[in-house]
This record gives C-alpha cells, sequence and structure tokens, in this order.
C-alpha cells in the first residue's frame, strides 16, 4: 500500500515537475543590475534617475509581448572599486544577474569591466569616461554607450583651442578618469598649435580648491582646463568666480560638464560655460516627451546625458536578447548588440562599433545668460553639432587588441 | 623674490594665507566638537551634518524668506542650536552613565538620517548661494589676490574661537560648567540645574557647527555631503589637540589648516591625507593629544 502510494506520488510529482518546466520553457528571465553613485558627489548624474530611466526601458520594451520576464535590481558602488568588485561578483555569482548597467566612476568601471569579461556577462556603460574601456581594455563583452574622454577632448576642447584658448593649465581628478581626461585633452591641445603650462592633481571629492586655484593664476594660462566632474567641477568654478579668475583674464574649460552641475552653480555663475552633451532635455519633441516621462517620478530634476544613455542601451540590450532568445552568452548578446542599428528618440539612429563604443552626434553647447533662459530647465544653446563619426576616436587609433586592421 | 624648495615665496605666502583660512573653519567645527566632548563627554558625530543643516538653513532663510546673509549668522545658530536642543533632550540625556560609544553609534546613526533626508530632497549636486553684497570682490596684496570673504572668515572665526575660550576658562557660568563636568553631584549640591547647563552647552556645541555652516556657504558647494567629507578632518583636529581642550583646538585648527596649505603646494596628492599621518605621529608620541591632559 505505502510503496504504490509513494510509486503514484513519485509520477505524479515527475508530470508535474514536466508540465511546469514545459510551461517555463518560453518565459526567458533576464535580471538587470544599475550598479551607480546613489550617495555621493556622482548622484545626481546616474543615482535614482538612471535606476528610473532602467524601468522605463524595460516598460517600453513590454517583456510579456516577448515572452520574456525582466528584474531589475540596483546597488550603490560607493565609487570605491573594491566595493564595485564585490557588489559584481555577488551579483554575477548569487543573484544571476545577467547585464550591469551605468558605473560613473572610471576606476570602479574598468574593475567592473574585468569581472564582466571573466564571468561571461554583459557590462552596458553609461556613467564611465574613459576612453581606455574601447582602448586597450576593450571587452567584447561590453558596450560603452552615451561618451568618453576622448569626445570630450575633441569637441570641447578643441573648440576652445580653436577661439583662441591656446595655453592651458590643469585641474585633474587624481583618479583613472581625471588622468584619461587630461591625457587626451593634452593631446588634442598640443595637435592643434596650444601649450600646456601646467598641471596640478587633487584629491577626488575635495571641498576646497583655493590652493590649486592660485597656483594656475600663477601660471598664467589662458585657460584652465577642468579635467573632473560632478561636486568637484562645481566646486572649482565657483570658488574660482570668487579669486576672480575670469576678471583676472583666465576662463575655465569645463571639460565635462552635465545639466544638473550648471543648475547647482546657477545660470549667473556657469554662463558661458562651453561644454559637450550628446544628450539634451530640449532638443526635440522626442527628448521632451521622454524626459516628461522621466519627471514624473524624478520630479524638479532634469535627466543628464548619462540617464538617457542608460534608457538606450538597456532597450538595445532587451531587443538582443529577445532576438536571440537567451541571455547566458554574454558575448554573444553584445556581438548581437552590434549587430543590430540601434534607434531610440533620445540619440536617434546609430551603432555599436566592433571596439563597443557607441556612435551618435555629439553636441558643444554654450550655457545661456540668466535673461536667456525662459523656463526651468532652459540653459543650453547649440553651437555645434558633431556628426557622430567624426565625434568618437578612430577606430583603429585606439589600441584595442579586438580591433585587427 | 626669493625661492623656499623650487617655489617661489609668493605662491607661498599665498598658500599660507590660504591655509590659514582653511585652518579657521577646522578651528571653529572641531571647537564645537571639543566644547561637547570636553564638557559632556558625548562624541559627537552629528557635527557635519549640523553644519550642512546650518549651511542648508541659510540657504533656505534666502531662498524662500528673503533673509540674507547677516541675519542668518544670527538666526541659523539659534535655529540649529535648538534642534540640538531637542536632540539631547530626546535622546542623549539618557547615554551619559553610558559607555562613550553609544552616544557615538547614535550620533553617527542621527547624522546619515539628516543626511540622507536632505540629499533625499536636494539632490547631491548643491544648490547655490552667493557671496554677501559687502564682502564682493577682493584686493591684490602683491602675493595673491585676496577674496574680502575670505578675510572676513579669519577675522570672524578668530572672534568667535576666542570668545568662546574666554566664556569657558574665564568667566563665572564658565566654571559653573567646567565644575558641573568634574563632579555634577556637588555641583548640584550648590544648587546650580546641571542638566539645564549640559543641554544648553550641547546646544551651543551645535550653534557653533551651523555658524561654520553659514559661514561656508557662500564659498562650499552647499551639498548634504558637504558635513561628512569634514568631519573626519575635524575629528582628527580634535585628537591631534587633546580631546578636553579647547584652547587646544583652537590652535591646532589654524595650524593642520596650514599644514594642508603646505601640502597643497608641495605635494597636492596627499593633501587629503596629511592631517591623518600627523594624527598617528602625534597619539604614538603623545596619546593624549598635544593640548590634553592625561586621563
Amino acid at each position: 500500500m505505502k510503496l504504490q502510494m509513494r510509486i503514484t506520488g513519485g509520477l505524479a510529482f515527475a508530470l508535474a515537475a514536466l508540465l511546469g518546466t514545459a510551461a517555463q520553457a518560453e518565459d526567458i528571465t533576464v535580471k538587470l543590475g544599475v550598479l551607480n553613485d546613489m550617495s555621493s558627489l556622482y548622484s545626481d548624474i546616474g543615482g535614482q534617475g538612471s535606476v528610473v530611466a532602467a524601468k522605463m526601458a524595460i516598460a517600453d520594451f513590454n517583456p510579456a509581448a516577448h515572452g520574456m520576464k525582466v528584474e531589475l535590481v540596483n546597488a550603490d558602488h560607493l565609487n570605491k572599486p573594491d566595493v564595485g568588485t564585490n557588489i559584481a561578483r555577488q551579483w554575477f555569482d548569487v543573484d544571476h544577474v545577467d547585464a550591469i548597467i551605468d558605473v560613473p566612476t572610471s576606476s570602479v568601471a574598468l574593475a567592473v569591466n574585468e569581472v564582466v569579461r571573466e564571468k561571461n556577462r554583459v557590462f552596458l556603460i553609461s556613467g564611465a569616461a574613459s576612453s581606455d574601456l574601447t582602448g586597450p581594455k576593450c571587452s567584447p563583452n561590453s558596450v560603452h554607450w552615451t561618451y568618453d574622454t576622448w569626445m570630450l577632448a575633441n569637441s570641447t576642447g578643441k573648440s576652445i583651442v580653436k577661439t583662441g584658448g591656446t595655453t592651458w593649465f590643469f585641474l585633474t581628478s587624481d583618479y583613472a578618469f581625471g588622468h584619461a581626461l587630461e591625457r587626451d585633452t593634452k593631446a588634442v591641445v598640443l595637435a592643434n598649435g596650444g601649450q600646456v603650462l601646467g598641471g596640478v592633481l587633487h584629491p577626488l571629492n575635495t571641498q576646497d580648491f583655493s590652493s590649486f586655484l592660485l597656483q594656475a593664476q600663477a601660471s598664467k594660462a589662458k585657460i584652465i582646463g577642468l579635467a573632473n566632474a560632478g561636486g568637484d567641477t562645481i566646486n572649482a568654478i565657483k570658488q574660482g568666480a570668487e579669486f576672480g579668475i575670469t576678471v583676472g583674464g583666465q576662463n575655465f574649460a569645463g571639460l565635462l560638464v552635465f545639466i544638473n552641475d550648471v543648475q547647482a552653480l546657477g545660470l549667473k555663475t556657469a554662463q558661458g560655460l562651453i561644454l559637450t552633451e550628446t544628450f539634451y532635455w530640449d532638443m526635440n519633441d522626442g527628448t521632451r516627451a521622454w524626459t516628461k516621462r522621466w519627471q514624473a517620478e524624478r520630479p524638479g530634476k532634469f535627466p543628464a546625458m548619462t540617464v538617457a544613455g542608460v534608457y538606450a542601451e538597456t532597450l538595445h540590450y532587451l531587443k538582443a536578447v529577445a532576438a536571440l532568445k537567451s541571455a547566458t552568452d554574454g558575448k554573444a548578446v553584445v556581438a548581437k548588440m552590434k549587430d543590430m542599428p540601434t534607434d531610440d528618440p533620445l540619440f536617434g539612429k546609430g551603432y555599436i562599433r566592433a571596439d563597443g563604443r557607441k556612435i551618435h552626434p555629439a553636441y558643444l553647447f554654450e550655457v545661456k545668460k540668466p535673461e536667456e533662459s525662459k523656463y526651468d530647465g532652459d540653459v543650453y544653446k547649440l553651437r555645434a553639432t558633431a556628426a557622430a563619426e567624426e565625434a568618437f576616436r578612430p577606430l583603429k587609433d585606439g589600441g584595442c587588441p579586438m580591433v585587427t586592421n | 623674490m626669493f625661492e623656499i624648495f623650487g617655489i617661489p615665496s609668493q605662491a607661498l605666502f599665498g598658500q599660507l594665507l590660504l591655509g590659514l583660512i582653511n585652518g579657521s573653519f577646522y578651528a571653529l567645527l572641531s571647537l564645537g566638537l571639543a566644547v561637547i566632548f570636553g564638557m559632556l563627554n558625548i562624541i559627537n558625530f552629528t557635527h557635519g551634518a549640523q553644519y550642512m543643516m546650518g549651511a542648508f538653513c541659510a540657504y533656505l532663510l534666502l531662498q524662500y524668506l528673503g533673509i540674507n546673509y547677516w541675519a542668518a549668522l544670527i538666526i541659523v545658530p539659534i535655529v540649529v542650536g535648538i534642534f540640538g536642543i531637542v536632540i539631547e533632550r530626546l535622546f542623549l540625556q539618557h547615554l551619559h552613565k553610558l559607555d562613550h560609544l553609544y552616544g557615538l553609534i547614535l550620533t553617527f546613526g542621527l547624522a546619515l538620517i539628516i543626511e540622507g533626508v536632505f540629499r533625499n530632497y536636494y539632490g547631491s549636486s548643491g544648490q547655490p548661494y552667493q557671496v554677501p553684497e559687502a564682502l564682493r570682490g577682493g584686493r591684490n596684496l602683491g602675493f595673491m589676490f585676496l577674496p574680502n570673504y575670505r578675510a572676513w572668515v579669519i577675522a570672524f572665526s578668530l572672534v568667535v574661537c576666542l570668545a568662546t575660550w574666554y566664556a569657558i576658562e574665564r568667566t563665572r557660568l564658565g566654571s559653573y560648567l567646567r565644575a558641573a563636568t568634574e563632579n555634577p553631584t556637588l555641583v548640584r549640591a550648590f544648587g546650580i540645574n546641571v542638566p539645564r547647563m549640559v543641554t544648553l552647552t550641547y546646544g551651543f556645541g551645535v550653534a557653533l557647527a551651523a555658524l561654520a555652516g553659514v559661514m561656508a556657504a557662500p564659498i562650499y558647494n552647499v551639498s548634504p555631503q558637504m558635513g561628512s567629507d569634514l568631519i573626519i578632518v575635524v575629528f582628527a583636529v580634535v585628537v591631534i589637540g587633546g580631546m578636553g581642550s579647547i584652547m587646544g583646538a583652537i590652535v591646532t585648527g589654524f595650524v593642520l589648516g596650514i599644514v594642508e596649505g603646505l601640502t597643497k603646494v608641495f605635494f597636492p596628492e596627499a593633501s587629503n591625507t596629511v592631517i591623518f599621518g600627523i594624527m598617528i605621529i602625534v597619539l604614538l608620541l603623545r596619546p593624549a593629544g598635544l593640548f590634553g591632559r592625561p586621563a
């Protein structure tokens, strides 16, 4: 009697399991992780805003229609490479995350890049800047979307040199990103007939720039290149106004400035700043409509280009997974992403190159004067547009081992 | 002019002056911390958050009520001081008899909560706050351009620091306070309301932090993490100066500001860490701090 019950029970269980897996075989589960700075100087250019953008991408993709289930997790890497890699490893090994998204702070991105390569998952980079990510450190598992230091140097740097800023002094954030940005901008300045008179390295997240500004003033360089970002750039420009930098005939070159920095400085202080972004919320109807939806969850804030990048790359990634019907092989998904041309309301039409670099136009903006701004968020006027092919470093110059010719 | 270690003397004097300015912030903040620890035996980790609240209060007063910097210098310390008194009455008074660590953990937790709330509403990029009209511009001293506002910072913090030191070390009220910390029971027997003194002292320490915040608002970025960036350095200053010594905190604040300024000239990458290096050396040689009284 007992044996009979056991056999029946076992058969029933096996049948249920078979039916169960048969039903689930059609549903691909994809898990995404947004990893960025949620609490410190870079939290406004990503942070919660990136999480919202990723959620919007998932909603717009409509997983149910493709027979997929998409989950989203997020974490704070505190701008520390060891924290970032620990979270990445835990996500990959324990939580079965398939793709990591955003990761500003280039030192963290470079470290996570290696973990992703090792585990054969996907790295969708938006926040990080270092051009090394598509250069010597390029990876078949990574896509570098929004911008990079070479593009910034070639856009902002070149335009400033061409309009008379021939002598430079650099204020550089002392880590991977600052060094990369200074190196790329130095190359552009020298190539266009300019001179670099000197530079000083400052620790990440510096409150007081007075002594560095003093050294910049003493150099008598026409342009003080700010090879830093976020709170550091804001502090440097604010204190520069106090020390009469512009009155003394020098100018700041904000090599990486986001719309959030301009809001924090206020138009009175920031007016006239030249900067490059690849997305502006007020560019066209598509960007405006998207921004309005994003602002429903982030009232009063405006999305930086890195947030827009998170939306666009997440959407493209999900499309690639749907086409492949699987998310497990990172290399295959990225190869598919490079295969498919991109199209979204934020960056327009574009494509991803062999080295993982996403190509799209770059816009040179100038910050409006306070009287020119008609409504909240109306801060930029468009100076020039660089076509996608010219905006980014040529494929052969990057030193990427994957590019053989 | 002549050169010192390859740096022209002009640049050096400029950096020394800037170091003095930074030192005045360190002195003001470490004074508040030293008063609270010296008098109340509480390790007040909320100090950085209270400094940030002072700056934000000044910003909010200007933004929504049109109250300018000068009035804010008086109103903000009172407002934030009252907030400090509330914290003391609600939480800290229960921890006096316990180990120091409980106060540390409680105040640290409070700091995280306060910062998180502000960051939730305001983001981390910061709010704009202009230098007041009367202090704009600067004068060319020959070896550097000194903004008027920075000169005001040195002068005002010196005055506040010396006034506080005088009040605690040389007046009757100060002597009651010092007696109350050494032997509360005996002092109570004389009819002096010890718990009220303790509460008011904590409020005063917090008010000092808020005052530093108002003074920082025009020149440093008014952001929720402005306090946490500074508080670790200030703790190092207080430890070097000696945890219970008021004059020690003031002198050490200014001196360390100058040392940091010099480091920024000769080896800028280490400017973040030089103060901690000094702290390690001082603790190895004089564990009670430079001016502290050994326990």
